[in-house]
């Protein structure tokens, strides 16, 4: 076990650090600088002041003497300095200040999420080929097919547009910064926005994984040695169904923040997700690297979560 | 009894040979088979047909569109749509018109074009990539496996939406000479491709891997073909079943993908239309009107179905194994 998470680790940052150097170099193909703006409207006119800027930044060196400038930075833990939305300021600060909201939708909306897939892959599983069966299995074929910006949009339209029901974005009122109620009313829609596509996914996978434990010998067993339905169920099956959901949730992280993506940017929700689409528009390219650069930590952390929680959960798997 | 014997008694009269094989079902080939198999799916049937006439309308669009899509309608004189467009439907506007009054129904089609265009292109590079890479890997093995099985797993770091964004918005900068819809989009479909080839170069590499010491291939060398020969004839085509059903559940996800950065303004630009750049420009009009939001997001909604059902009827069809998992 020791070797194995040594060389997972080793794996982790070699792919780190060669993923961060792709992005890094692509990115660099992109013209313009973080200049273009003050060049456009005459703000700068000297060429050699605009040659001093640069060099100032780091600008006017070659490309990899930059990336091994920046990923050194990176590994001291500084992600380095925005070029327009916010210029100069540190990205560090300007990701940190966006983190806590966006772990608030991700962690609520994985949360629902799992409540409900579990409640629908349970109640299809149990009653295969029933009515409320089909019905389930036609919503997943819905939630998969589905956009996720598409049904943002139509549920902001009715719920917050037309019955007011909802707030239509944001993450709280004016002046009510501190009331958790108000809070949460803002959290509930783009919540649900976040949360379709993994219930569609997780409630399929969860109905096949407790169909496939029902038909064990060790169910049968319970079954036979007199246990009522609802223990063997939840005893016996149920904690065995749950293993491999394990895998796909520690999986989905990335998805979900890619679906954070679209659920901010509808919702006004001030996360890492609407930071990057902003950066991106701006061509601010310190902060948009920054965002992708910790989402892909967290790709490549949660692949290794899903192996480490594998074993943990799942004795008969060694490494 | 006795009267009619012509045959010695204790023999069983056989058929003529030509008789026997005629009492055998008629040979049918396996595309008929798998036909078949499909056509018990009923959704992948409706699935199949719902996308069959996508592609027509898409295909007819310039016949079929009473207008030209970026063509502002002047003609309209209402004082609340003259200042924030989205005239209700009407004999003229079959689905209303836009914010700027351009025919609703005719910027659906062409839009639906590019939709389409970029979802099966994509898809269609990203496996022609796929298969290269996983068959590179699973037939020479060795060094170059680990090689090529390394930066599959790297590329699979990337998260796909951030990186797709990031990428599709720094290519967004350049100006490029000649027709900007043809060049986003095929700027759209490389970066779709060459993000989304991973699954498929697995898949081949497996394939390979479990068909590489198969009777018939071992004949095949034993016979003296060289590894082009074994790949093109024998390999490949054999591994095609997997590819064709991981592909056509690919479709439906690159669509999505291209109308969410559509949707983010890093896809295609105005004036051109995709159905995630119409509903990226409708959400500041969200009050006017509720047609403007339902027509092309559930335009993608319907195709992306359709193709999911077709995949899940082609996965039924071509993998028997696979059923009831």
């Amino acid at each position: 076990m020791t070797r194995f998470l040594v060389r997972r680790t080793i794996e982790m940052a070699v792919t780190l650090v060669l993923a961060s150097g792709l992005l890094f170099g692509i990115l660099n193909l992109a013209p313009g600088g973080p200049f273009d703006a003050q060049v456009a409207n005459n703000r700068i006119q000297d060429p050699t002041y605009l040659e001093r800027l640069n060099k100032l930044i780091g600008l006017d060196k070659p490309l990899h003497e930059r990336y091994l400038n920046w990923i050194k930075d990176v590994l001291h833990g500084d992600l380095g300095q925005s070029w327009t939305i916010a210029r100069g300021q540190s990205v560090n600060t300007i990701i940190a200040a966006r983190v806590p909201n966006t772990l608030m939708l991700m962690t609520t909306g994985l949360l629902f999420s799992l409540l409900i897939a579990i409640v629908i892959g349970t109640i299809s599983a149990v009653r295969q080929y029933s009515l409320l069966d089909n019905v389930f299995t036609a919503f997943s074929f819905f939630g998969i097919s589905i956009p996720a910006f598409w049904f943002g949009l139509i549920m902001l339209k009715f719920f917050g547009v037309e019955l007011k029901l909802f707030p239509i974005g944001g993450i709280y009122s004016v002046d009510k910064q501190n009331d958790l109620l108000d809070r949460g009313w803002h959290l509930i829609l783009p919540m649900i926005v976040l949360s379709l596509l993994q219930v569609a996914q997780w409630s399929r996978f969860l109905r096949s994984s407790l169909l496939e434990t029902l038909r064990q010998d060790y169910v049968r067993t319970a079954r036979a040695k007199g246990q009522i339905e609802r223990l063997v169920l939840f005893r016996h099956a149920f904690r065995n169904a749950l293993i491999p959901l394990v895998t796909v949730i520690a999986l989905a992280v990335p998805s979900l923040f890619g679906g954070a993506i679209f659920t901010e940017h509808i919702f006004a929700w001030p996360g890492m997700g609407q930071l990057l689409v902003s950066a991106v528009g701006a061509f601010d390219w310190p902060v948009a690297m920054g965002v992708v650069i910790i989402t892909a930590a967290l790709t490549i952390f949660a692949n290794f979560l899903a192996d480490v929680a594998y074993v943990y959960v799942d004795p008969r798997i060694r490494y | 009894m006795a009267t009619t014997v012509s045959q010695p008694s204790g023999l069983v009269s056989l058929p003529a040979p030509a008789e026997r094989v005629a009492t055998l079902p008629p040979a049918r080939g396996e595309l008929a088979i798998i036909w078949d198999r499909f056509r018990r799916h009923h959704f992948a049937l409706i699935g199949l047909g719902v996308l069959f006439f996508m592609l027509v309308v898409s295909v007819l669009a310039p016949a079929i569109a009473p207008y030209n899509p970026n063509e502002i309608d002047r003609g309209i004189t209402e004082p609340a749509y003259v200042s924030h467009g989205f005239a209700p439907p009407s004999a003229q506007h079959l689905l209303g018109t836009d914010e700027l009054n351009r025919d609703m129904f005719s910027r659906v089609l062409w839009a639906g074009r590019i939709s389409l265009a970029v979802g099966f292109l994509s898809v269609f590079f990203g496996a022609l990539i796929g298969i290269i890479v996983g068959a590179l890997a699973g037939f020479y093995g060795n060094w170059l496996d680990t090689l090529l099985m390394r930066m599959t797993d790297l590329f699979l770091s990337f998260p796909f939406l951030p990186t797709l964004i990031l990428i599709s918005a720094m290519l967004h900068q350049y100006k490029f000479e000649g027709d900007t819809t043809v060049i986003q989009v095929t700027i759209i479909v490389a970066v779709l491709a060459v993000l989304g080839w991973m699954d498929t170069a697995r898949l081949v590499r497996g394939q390979f891997l479990s068909l590489l010491n198969r009777d018939f291939v071992l004949a095949a060398r034993a016979l003296g073909a060289d590894g082009r020969r074994i790949m093109l004839v024998h390999l490949i085509p054999n591994s095609l079943a997997p590819i064709i059903v991981a592909a056509s559940l690919n479709v439906g996800g690159f669509i999505i993908a291209e109308s969410a950065i559509s949707f983010l303004g890093v896809g295609v630009s105005p004036p051109t239309a995709s159905w995630g750049s119409m509903l990226a420009s409708f959400q500041a009009y969200l009050r006017y009107s509720a047609i403007a939001v339902l027509i092309p997001g559930g335009a993608i909604f319907l195709t992306v179905m359709a193709i999911n059902f077709v995949g899940d009827g082609l996965r039924d069809a071509l993998d028997p194994w696979l059923r009831n998992r």
